[in-house]
């Protein structure tokens, strides 16, 4: 067990190691950094100044040992575009982005499990063929047409809830919190089943296929030999079964929602640290784009190894070896 | 000793024709309605997007033939000026119809390109890595697990960003669409490299592989012409679908403002513009652009996964 | 005369598929009686399986019962509602599947799994039921059951896998136990046990057996009363001794001479093999590096793991014999074919073709004089060419043909030489049955007219009818080309037919070799001794 952890945590190091050394790049060589700080008017003498002051003379590997060293203590330096240390910008609009992504993968889990085990096991009935239409038209339904379509019924037409923004927000220990409020709930109600409608059909259609395919196997068919209950089959073997391919895929699924929350926060104007990175592409606002690339390859690596002690403790071949005898 | 008894021995062989209209594909393809509408939808967005030019009764992007009073038109009526559009106009009077025909004509050659050049890098490296194995597979896979867990937009955004900071702004225009389908294209590849990756593994250990080794025919030429026909099912149906999504991906980056120029409109463009006049009521101008990418995405989908559940009998 | 466990009246299985109806399982009718084994034999396709699915109820649909009925104990049950016959499996009637790796849930103890099965069916609590557990558990000889009662499927043995599945197959008592191929993925030697602990086990309860198997062997050493089936129907029924001894049917006749004997050399060829040399193999040794990674060795403390594939194994083949080399899997036999026509390199050892050391060098020559047949006629031809294609390719990839019409002509006098229509070469694999591919591959290896043939397992996933005929092919094949054959196989009785000269292989050691006929009737390895005692051999009824 411990083993297997460490080498888990170990590819994490490096997969952060790689990604920081692109966020480094992207950093060091996207723009010129000194001109995006001093403006198009300056003295050549002051750019060579701050390019000395910033270190931007060293050698590389110094550079990218700094930038790690800064990395490590969330320093990201100071966006361009904003004039505010990066850090700062990213913490004061990560309470929006968790609270959403929150939100719909909860939705997209529940509701993604559910339906896929309905339809897998009642393949044939008329409701699941339904189901299976449904979900096609929303894997080819884009994101933001969702939000659009969302707001237009319920915002622009019916006016029953809010088209954009966070409502009212409640501060508890620095994290600012939507989920206290009246409007804030309201708020939250149309980003969210926004934001999980893909991964929810993504869920369903895995969780469908993987359960399809275990209900053909034969210890299921020797399971129904035996005379065991409709239940103890589905739900006890089946279900198990199906989960231990899922648990990854889904995991991975649900950290994506952080970063596909970009689409959906701009749609609803949601000041989450989605919305910030998009506006920072539009003006190559590059450190910004560093930190906001290293935030979410963290959120990656933590699910991945979330995602991999759950495996391990769902999967007894993982857990005890073989051939004791 | 003979075996004649066997009907595949004494009947002839079939034609090409009679081979693929009995094929079982086919078979399940005429048995499905659905999928033939989709594949006729398929059919004519892509042939009147390929003949834009000729079908479509204005050319919107021509500034010679706008004119300002022409601005929000009701779909099937016509405008102060006496001209008709059938779709309506939009603030600039332009005509809906013929701003959607020419921006499904670009929204379909970025997402083809990017899908082929994403089906090509993957098919090429997936084929290697499933072939040679040991580091150059590790190192492949390894890649290509990054980056598949994290979502095809933001690789898209990341590379667009920088693509944005390294080309001269003069040329940023010109260069647009082809960042596009780089940056799409990029994003994409990893799940074909996977596939690819996995059926190379399983179809390298058949032996039909081995009795070629056995005659020395060289790697390259096993890999080509042995291996590679052989994986090719399971990449037509990620190419289809991946297609679906391309399409919705240049739709997206569009509509964030960080796709093509506005200068020549994609339908993620159009719906990005339209979106300013839905809360004041001239929907159409929304609305058109975006039922034509649900059902050129739908259509496409559909076919997907119709040759998914066709080339994959046990998944029915 | 007693009532007869299950009756089967007139039962219809239909299918329908694409190109119409199939009907899987027709007009059968039998009964099996209290504590009786009956056997079904049949070829693949014969619907022996379907007729068992059919009396527990688990026909995968689009297959269904079309007529016919079927009497537990004088009582229909075909017609039952599925929550009700879901109550009569395991309690009345319980099943061993083929495989019994795939038979058990993974994710589950064994333990859990019979305790589960147990008190579904019988009224007792966990402490009873898991006792009751650990007593079958041994009956079906696991050995301390009390330790390995916690153990998941994946800590046992096949052997031991499929003993848990018999132990679970008769948790709640059943009076009827359908057998479905229950050895046939199982090695000879743990073959015989494994029919030795179900046949002890339903002895003891008096639970009938309806054993499904395509091995007559096996019925031969088992049943009692047995079917023969072919197409769906039933084609002779009656005592095995009767069967196979006396068939009546043509088709019966046929099957019992098409299955070979471990008794019987037929099939050998008749051209007098040669005394000179045409293969000889010296010390080979083949080395698998199976260690864990660097990192699990640096914090689990997990050692270096070499598997020895082949160890230091030699022996020659006369010109124009067949050498057979037998073993079971794991033995190592395959990796010396392999390592003879160079698709594995060996770590050391020769091997000399005609005096030439062909595993360092002579690449060409190898290539042309040396050929290989695989043992899966599916997987060996490329489904995407046309079989001309195929049988073309050595002579394309050796320069043997200078244009397409010369290639052309050969292919067709290769196809008319395996006895198959020259038109089939515009065809494409999947068009044709397994016996014709493997005749196709046949005609693939003799395209670049070697001297030397490799077969690992040519017929093993064939039936026995077309079995005999492949052998017979490859016998006048060999008196026709005066080729060489190394013969590799798990069943003795083929190479008993075929080889002059044979070796046992065993843990990657060769233990014995010599004349056939010496090692078969006089056998002096211990492991010899004990594989041909293994062998259900149909020599075997009384």
């Amino acid at each position: 067990m411990l083993a297997f952890i460490l080498r888990r945590l170990a590819q994490s190091i490096i997969v952060m190691a790689v990604v920081a050394l692109i966020a480094f790049m992207l950093f060091r060589y996207v723009g010129d950094p000194v001109a995006s700080l001093l403006g198009q008017d300056s003295r050549l003498e002051d750019f060579e100044e701050l390019r000395e002051r910033l270190g931007l003379n060293d050698p590389f590997y110094v550079q990218f040992g700094r930038f790690i060293g800064n990395a490590l203590q969330g320093e990201f330096g100071i966006s361009y575009r904003l004039q505010q240390p990066v850090s700062e910008l990213i913490i004061s609009r990560l309470p929006a982005t968790i609270e959403l992504a929150f939100a719909s993968a909860t939705i997209a889990l529940v509701f993604g499990l559910t339906l896929g085990v309905f339809t897998a096991l009642k393949p044939r009935s008329f409701a699941s063929g339904v189901i299976m239409t449904l979900s096609l038209v929303g894997v080819s339904l884009p994101t933001f047409l969702i939000g659009i379509g969302l707001i237009y019924v319920f915002a622009v037409e019916l006016q029953w809830l809010p088209s954009f923004g966070r409502g009212e927000v409640v501060d508890i220990g620095g994290w600012r919190t939507g989920l206290l409020t009246e409007t804030g709930l309201r708020s939250l109600i149309l980003p969210a089943i926004t934001l999980s409608l893909f991964q929810l059909t993504l869920i369903m259609r895995l969780v469908r296929a993987e359960m399809l395919e275990v209900l053909r196997q034969d210890y299921i068919r020797f399971a129904r030999a035996r005379g065991l209950s409709k239940r103890a089959i589905n739900f006890g073997h089946a279900l198990k079964n199906t989960m231990v391919p899922v648990i990854t895929i889904t995991g991975l699924q649900l950290g994506s929602v952080i970063a596909f929350s970009i689409v959906t926060e701009t749609v609803f104007q949601w000041p989450g640290v989605g919305s910030l990175f998009i506006n920072s592409v539009q003006v190559v606002d590059v450190p910004v784009m560093a930190a906001y690339l290293m935030f979410i390859a963290f959120v990656f690596v933590v699910i991945n190894l979330i995602v991999d002690i759950l495996y391990f403790a769902v999967d007894p071949r993982l857990r005890v070896g073989a051939g004791r005898r | 000793m003979s075996s004649t008894n066997n009907p595949a021995v004494t009947e002839q062989p079939r034609s090409r024709f009679q081979r693929i209209w009995d094929s079982d594909i086919f078979f399940s393809f005429r048995r499905s309605p659905i999928t033939i509408v989709a594949a006729l939808v398929t059919l004519v967005l892509i042939l009147s997007a390929l003949f834009a030019p000729w079908i479509a009764p204005y050319d919107p992007f021509n500034p010679a033939s706008l004119n300002l009073m022409d601005g929000f038109t009701p779909p099937n009526s016509e405008s102060m000026m006496g001209n008709y559009f059938l779709l309506g106009s939009d603030h600039q009077g332009r005509d809906v119809l013929s701003t959607i025909l020419y921006g499904s004509r670009i929204s379909l050659f970025v997402g083809i390109s990017a899908t082929l050049f994403a089906m090509a890098m993957g098919i090429s490296l997936g084929l290697l890595a499933g072939y040679r194995g040991g580091t150059i597979d590790a190192v492949i896979m390894r890649v290509a697990d990054i980056q598949l867990s994290f979502p095809a937009i933001l690789i898209a955004l990341l590379i667009f960003g920088i693509a944005r900071g390294i080309i001269p702004p003069s040329q940023q225009e010109n260069m647009a669409v082809w960042v596009l389908i780089i940056a799409i294209g990029l994003s994409n590849w990893a799940q074909f490299a996977r596939t690819v990756r996995g059926a190379t593994m399983v179809e390298r250990q058949k032996d039909y592989v081995s009795a070629a080794k056995l005659i020395g025919v060289h790697p390259l030429r096993i890999l080509i012409r042995h291996v590679l026909p052989n994986v090719l099912a399971p990449v037509l149906v990620i190419g289809t679908i991946g297609l679906a999504l391309a399409i919705i991906e240049e739709a997206t980056l569009s509509f964030l403002g960080v796709g093509v120029p506005p200068t020549q409109p994609s339908l993620g463009t159009l719906i990005r513009i339209g979106q300013q006049f839905l809360f004041s009521g001239e929907w159409w101008i929304l609305f058109f652009p975006a039922m034509t990418l649900i059902l050129l995405a739908l259509a496409v989908n559909l076919l997907g996964d119709w040759l998914r559940d066709a080339l994959n009998p046990r998944l029915r | 005369m007693s009532e007869p466990i299950i009756s089967v009246r007139n039962l219809v299985v239909e299918f329908p598929l694409r190109r119409g109806l199939f009907t899987a399982v027709d007009d059968v009718s039998f009964d099996i009686m209290p504590g009786e084994i009956l056997g079904v034999v049949g070829e693949s396709g014969a619907g022996k399986s379907m007729t068992g699915a059919a009396i527990i109820g688990l026909i995968e649909p689009p297959g269904h019962i079309a007529s016919g009925e079927i009497y537990l104990k004088g009582k229909r049950i075909d017609n039952l509602p599925p929550e009700e016959m879901s109550r009569l499996r395991g309690k009345w009637i319980g099943m061993v599947f083929q495989d019994p790796l795939t038979s058990l849930n993974p994710l589950y103890t064994v333990g859990q799994q019979l305790i589960e099965t147990i008190r579904r069916h019988l009224p007792m609590n966990e402490a009873q039921a898991r006792q009751r557990a650990i007593d079958l558990l041994d009956e079906a000889g696991i050995p301390t059951p009390e330790s390995r009662i916690d153990s998941y499927p994946h800590q046992f043995s096949g052997g031991m896998r499929q003993r848990v599945v018999i132990a679970l197959a008769l948790a709640a008592e059943p009076e009827l136990i359908i057998a479905d191929e229950p050895t046939s993925a199982l090695d000879v030697s743990v073959q015989a046990q494994i029919i030795k602990v179900l046949k002890k086990l339903c002895e003891s309860r008096g639970a009938a057996v309806m054993l499904v198997t395509h091995d007559m062997g096996v019925i031969a050493e088992t049943a009692t009363r047995m079917i023969v089936m072919n197409k769906g129907k039933i084609v002779e029924t009656g005592s095995v001794g009767d069967i196979i001894k006396r068939p009546k049917e043509d088709y019966t006749i046929k099957l019992i001479e098409a299955i070979p004997s471990i008794k019987d050399e037929t099939r050998r060829h008749e051209a007098p093999p040669t005394s000179t040399l045409l293969v000889e193999v010296k010390n080979l040794t083949r080395d698998f590096d199976l260690s864990p990674g660097f990192f699990d060795r640096l914090l689990k403390g997990a050692k270096r793991n070499v598997v020895k594939a082949v160890q230091n194994v030699s022996f020659d083949i006369r010109k124009g014999s067949t050498f057979g080399l037998v073993g079971e899997s794991g033995s190592g036999k395959s990796t010396c074919a392999r390592m003879l026509v160079g698709l594995i390199k060996p770590t050391s050892g020769q091997v000399l073709l005609e005096g030439q050391d062909i595993a360092a060098g002579l690449t060409q020559e190898r290539r042309q004089k040396v050929q290989m047949i695989f043992q899966d006629p599916y997987a060996s031809l490329n489904p995407r060419w046309r079989v001309a294609d195929i049988i073309a390719e050595p002579m394309h990839a050796l320069k043997l043909v200078s244009n397409r019409r010369e290639a052309e002509d050969r292919v067709a006098d290769l196809l008319r030489r395996v006895r198959l229509d020259p038109v089939s070469m515009r065809k494409y694999p999947h068009e044709f049955s397994g016996g014709q591919r493997q005749r196709i591959a046949i005609a693939r290896a003799l395209s670049s007219q070697p001297e030397f043939i490799v077969c690992d397992e040519p017929t093993s996933a064939l039936d026995v009818s077309v079995q005999a005929q492949v052998l017979d092919l490859m016998r006048d094949l060999q008196d026709e080309f005066g080729l060489t054959y190394l013969l590799i196989s798990h069943n003795l009785a083929v190479v008993r037919q075929m080889a002059d000269d044979v070796g046992v292989m065993h843990s990657g050691v060769l233990v014995e070799r010599g004349p056939v006929d010496a090692i078969f009737d006089d056998p002096q390895a211990e492991y010899t001794r004990m594989l041909l005692n293994a062998v259900p051999d149909i020599s075997k009824v009384e």
